[in-house]
């Protein structure tokens, strides 16, 4: 059995790793859904003025030809000007590193930005793509055919899960 | 049982033929789409790359501008390659089937088509003989459906009165003829709006009517009591040819809308319109141009649904 890291604690990390590097043009974008729970939670830990920017890939996923669009697609909301931001863009696990690039596809519609740094709360490696998180919260190993994804209690509170492939 | 002809084995959107017999699940799976594009068409840059490569075929067998051109709009802003035909004017007159045309136009690598026909049925014989990687948008069969408009009315209504569960809406006019009103009317029974209510002369509705689930009302004041969402249908004026009406002034006294009697109707009620409008007929320009309209918003918010549909269908 692995054990995970507690995600609360890995929340609480991540944001003392973050504070002393935000400035005035800093902005946060959480992807949907296990992304925007964490991006919600660094946002009020970290006070930042900008209101918290809320993404969905799903018009932008390179898996849309085999997959089809994905089924309850969430409304993009980015309530400042991304031009000339440094961008946080915060996800939950970082795995293949598609949808971070789906991700910055988007945000490029919205304007060019300054700089975009990637938060994630754990990476599980097996990147297909050269990406790579600026801010980790843990490396965590994850038995084959199984899927890493955060949790939130009707409570707030955040916890990282293994659940099996098919579940999905 | 016969499957859906717009479902796939999975039970998946393949076609969109008609609102009737579609399950509440896809139509709120298409409505929720929709919600998200919308978001996008308000964006700087009004484009994403879904159906990059992609192209889509509209073939409007009858003249149509509006609708056409919210469906190149929608298909331009999936980033798809959009390729008009307006075949009225082209193959057909030189004897080509329907189904050849659309043979020709699949041998060119077609993978969305977008249909307007005035025979009732015709999508639905094109759906049965495209390949499995083709899809059929109906963009208006004859006088049985026009499912994407049907769809944004609902969208329009979810949007102004999030929830369909306590609401009246009165569809209001030539009924008989509109394949607006029969999509609405199946959209709005899926969806569980709890009354619907057509309200018109005898002559502009059809026979039976009521088996669809609605209330009928020949006297518009009393059928527009209480109403929420109020949808005015088009008169077309060959309708006066036929018989079927005096003359557009007398139609206007018993069933046009004017601002005393949309008062009759909830004060919040909002006013439909499939357009194109005939001003001082079916609606007076003081309702038209009025607080309660929302006629031009359902045109922004038609470019959604049709992304919605082309995104979903293309997927599937």
């Amino acid at each position: 059995m692995v054990k995970l890291p507690e995600a609360e604690k890995l929340c609480e990390q991540l944001a003392a790793e973050l504070r002393p590097k935000l400035g005035p043009k800093s902005a946060m974008i959480g992807l949907y859904t296990g992304g925007a729970w964490l991006a919600e939670r660094l946002h009020s830990l970290l006070a930042i003025k900008e209101p918290l920017g809320l993404m969905d890939i799903s018009f932008y996923r390179d898996d849309y030809h085999q997959q089809g669009l994905h089924h309850d697609p969430k409304r993009t909301k980015i309530p400042f000007d991304v031009s000339g931001r440094e961008i946080l863009l915060v996800d939950d696990v970082l795995y293949t590193g598609r949808t971070v690039r789906a991700a910055m596809n988007e945000l490029f519609d919205y304007g060019r930005p300054a700089s975009i740094s990637l938060v994630v709360l754990a990476d599980r490696g097996g990147r297909q793509l050269p990406v790579c998180a600026q801010y980790c919260g843990a490396r965590v190993e994850v038995p084959a055919g199984m899927r890493l994804r955060l949790t939130r209690e009707a409570s707030g509170k955040l916890a990282l899960v293994l659940e099996s492939q098919s579940a999905t | 049982m016969q499957r859906n002809p717009q479902l796939n084995q999975a039970g998946e959107l393949q076609h969109l033929l008609s609102i009737e017999g579609l399950p509440r699940e896809i139509l709120t799976q298409i409505l929720d789409t929709a919600e998200s594009f919308a978001g996008v068409t308000e964006r700087e840059v009004k484009k994403v790359p879904l159906l990059r490569g992609k192209s889509v075929f509209n073939l409007f067998f009858e003249p149509s501008t509006r609708t056409r051109t919210t469906f190149e709009i929608a298909a331009k802003r999936l980033s798809a390659d959009v390729i008009n035909l307006n075949i009225a004017i082209s193959s057909h007159t030189k004897g080509e089937s329907l189904l050849d045309t659309v043979a020709n136009l699949s041998a060119m690598h077609a993978d969305i088509f977008v249909v307007r026909h005035s025979s009732s049925g015709a999508p639905f014989l094109i759906a049965r003989h495209v390949k499995p990687h083709e899809h059929v948008i109906n963009a208006g069969d004859g006088r049985h459906a026009h499912p994407t408009q049907g769809l944004l009315d609902l969208f329009t209504i979810r949007h102004y009165k999030k929830d369909f569960s306590r609401l009246t809406v009165a569809i209001i006019g030539d009924v008989l003829h509109s394949r607006v009103a029969r999509s609405l009317i199946h959209g709005l029974t899926t969806l569980g709006a709890p009354e619907v209510r057509v309200i018109g002369p005898q002559t502009l509705l059809p026979a039976g009517v009521e088996a669809l689930g609605v209330k009928v009302f020949h006297d518009m004041r009393e059928g527009l009591r209480d109403c929420d969402v109020v949808v005015m249908l088009r008169l077309q004026s060959e309708r006066m040819k036929g018989a079927l009406l005096p003359s557009a002034q007398e139609y206007f006294k018993n069933y046009g809308l004017t601002l005393d009697k949309l008062s009759l109707a909830r004060k919040d009620a909002i006013v439909m319109h499939p357009g194109p409008m005939n001003r001082g007929v079916e609606i007076d320009s003081s309702v038209a141009d009025g607080p309660h309209s929302v006629i031009l918003p359902q045109v922004t918010f038609g470019i959604a649904v049709r992304m919605a549909v082309m995104s979903i269908v293309a997927g599937n």
